[in-house]
């Protein structure tokens, strides 16, 4: 299985890596995955409350080259957006910037949902009520 | 010594031609290109005895009569004529395999068609060592049990069984044993008389030969074992294996034998010190690092650890100058974590932590160090990437926590 470039680049260059303070209001944590399955991503946001902006975004990822670029790049893209923004990145877009093979598309979906799961803990800490089905969901686990 | 990249430490994947397997094969190719079936002429004179030579040097190196050695496209078409062979000829006499769970896919596939066709099969688990427990294996044996299939030593944890018990057993029993000898013949002492096996699959280009040829071993005296042939034809190899032989391909495998007799003692004991070398140079420096399977019962030249945190692929991608391969989901296609390291109990996290490291003729102590260094560099900037690692050292059990299926991907 050939990579294609742009994974390689984040493998080698991974952006933002690290993380960032869970008990900070501001920050929200999103875990995803399950080490028996070979993918676990973190993703960390800081949102500027009055702005809804992400002004920071940091990722630590257990999983393979794919998963790892995934992460980054939701870490790139993030930064900048408001919360609104974000939550509409889809997994094809990561797909299509990184290449993705199709056996590795579960990567994207992880990536995304990584970002759905540290806004919607944004999003409760802010004590915002309203609730999809998806965020009720995650909010219970 | 300047190291030449990529490093090639996946031996049990596959290993290079030797130079010298080569130049033994290459005359047959356009000079001595005969039929080695065609009786009347100097061409197929000349090419059936190249053949038979290379019967004797198989012999050798295990044990046997040349007599006993029957010629194929490679190991996996040894296997199933072994295992079809005997069922088919044996049905009268009953329809029960005895088996193991980290047996090749050449072996278990096998069998799985095998069950298809009304036969019982039953596949013995390992223990944490990787080996088979031989009280549940007499006990697994019923009247109508007409083969017993146990590997010689394993591909993926090159962990060694208790064959020449086993033979014991099988012999007391009446049942035959066969046996995949693929990573064992020529890496360590293999005899099928004091091992008391009846059938053995051996491969060629997992001992410096050419790939697609094999051969098995089919005993003719104490028993003597007969075979259904799976493939018809002319009758070739005593009606066991139709289709004009692969002269070129048995040559190789022929002087592969020869090669490996003459260099084994020797050789053995230089992989085994680059193996341990290798081992010491990786886990003196990394913590949370764990050997797959056992290390007393083991090939010389394997070792396959598991590395927590880390993920397999991931790190195959950091040491992509080094060819080596991992038990984790993501290099299968079909993203299932090594079923071997499951049987040995290993957790499915660790499962997609580990590497296989096979060490092989042509490796150099320079390489063996250039590897470690590179792993334990890899696994230190992974580690600094996983969250899973970030949280053992918090102290958080990891094993407690209670993970969100994302999107149910998985």
């Amino acid at each position: 299985m050939a990579y294609s470039d742009k994974v390689v680049d984040h493998y080698k260059n991974p952006r933002n890596v690290g993380s960032l303070d869970k008990s900070d209001p501001t920050v929200g944590t999103g875990m995803v995955g399950a080490p028996e399955c070979g993918d676990v991503m973190k993703l960390q946001m800081k949102v500027n409350p009055e702005t809804r902006v992400i002004e920071e975004a940091k990722f630590k990822t257990f999983g393979c080259g794919s998963a790892i670029a995934s992460s980054s790049l939701a870490t790139e893209w993030v930064k900048g957006k408001t919360v609104e923004e974000a939550l509409a990145i889809k997994n094809t877009d990561i797909v299509r910037e990184l290449s993705l093979p199709p056996v590795k598309i579960h990567c994207s979906v992880l990536a995304e949902d990584a970002i759905k799961a540290a806004l919607t803990d944004w999003k409760k800490k802010q004590g915002e009520a309203e609730a999809t089905p998806a965020e009720t969901t995650a909010a219970h686990n | 010594m300047a190291i030449k990249l990529p490093i090639y430490l996946d031996n049990h994947a596959t290993t290079p031609v030797d130079p010298r397997v080569l130049d033994a094969m290459l005359p047959y190719f356009t000079e001595k290109f005969g039929n080695a079936a065609s009786r009347n002429h100097e061409f197929g004179w000349k090419a059936e005895e190249a053949v038979e030579n290379a019967r004797g040097q198989i012999a050798r190196l295990i044990n046997a009569s040349p007599k006993e050695i029957v010629f194929t496209s490679g190991a996996t078409e040894s296997t199933n004529l072994a295992i079809k062979g005997a069922a088919e000829m044996y049905r009268e006499k009953g329809k029960h395999i005895i088996t193991q769970v980290t047996e090749h896919k050449a072996t278990l596939d096998t069998c799985k068609r095998l069950e298809k066709y009304g036969y019982e099969v039953t596949y013995l688990p390992v223990e944490k060592d990787g080996r088979v427990n031989l009280d549940e294996l007499r006990a697994a044996i019923r009247p109508n049990t007409i083969l017993i299939s146990i590997m010689y030593a394993n591909n993926e944890i090159g962990v060694v069984q208790p064959i020449a018990e086993i033979g014991k057993i099988a012999k007391e029993k009446g049942i035959f044993f066969h046996v995949d000898a693929v990573q064992a013949v020529g890496k360590i002492p293999v005899d099928v008389q004091k091992d008391g096996i009846d059938l053995m699959s051996i491969s060629a280009h997992k001992i410096y030969g050419p790939k697609g040829v094999g051969a098995l071993y089919v005993r003719r005296k104490n028993p003597r074992v007969q075979l259904s042939a799976i493939i018809d034809g002319g009758g070739h190899e005593r009606g066991m294996r139709s289709g004009t032989l692969n002269v070129t391909g048995i040559i190789g495998l022929g002087k592969a034998c020869e090669l490996c007799q003459q260099e084994m003692a020797e050789e053995s004991v230089k992989l085994s010190k680059l193996r341990d070398r290798l081992k010491e140079s990786i886990m003196s420096r990394l913590d949370e690092t764990y050997i797959n399977g056992s290390l007393e019962h083991r090939l010389p030249h394997n070792i396959n650890i598991s590395f927590a945190y880390v993920e397999g692929e991931s790190l195959l991608m950091g040491i992509n100058d080094v060819a080596v391969s991992s038990g984790s989901a993501c290099t299968s296609a079909t993203l299932e974590p090594s079923y071997v390291l499951k049987a040995l109990g290993v957790g499915e996290d660790l499962a997609h932590t580990s590497i296989r490291f096979g060490i092989g003729r042509f490796n150099t102590q320079e390489e063996v160090d250039y590897v470690a260094d590179r792993v334990v560099e890899t696994v230190t900037r992974l580690r600094e990437l996983s969250p899973l690692y970030e949280m053992a050292k918090e102290g958080v059990d990891i094993s407690k926590m209670k993970w969100v299926a994302a999107s149910d991907t998985h």
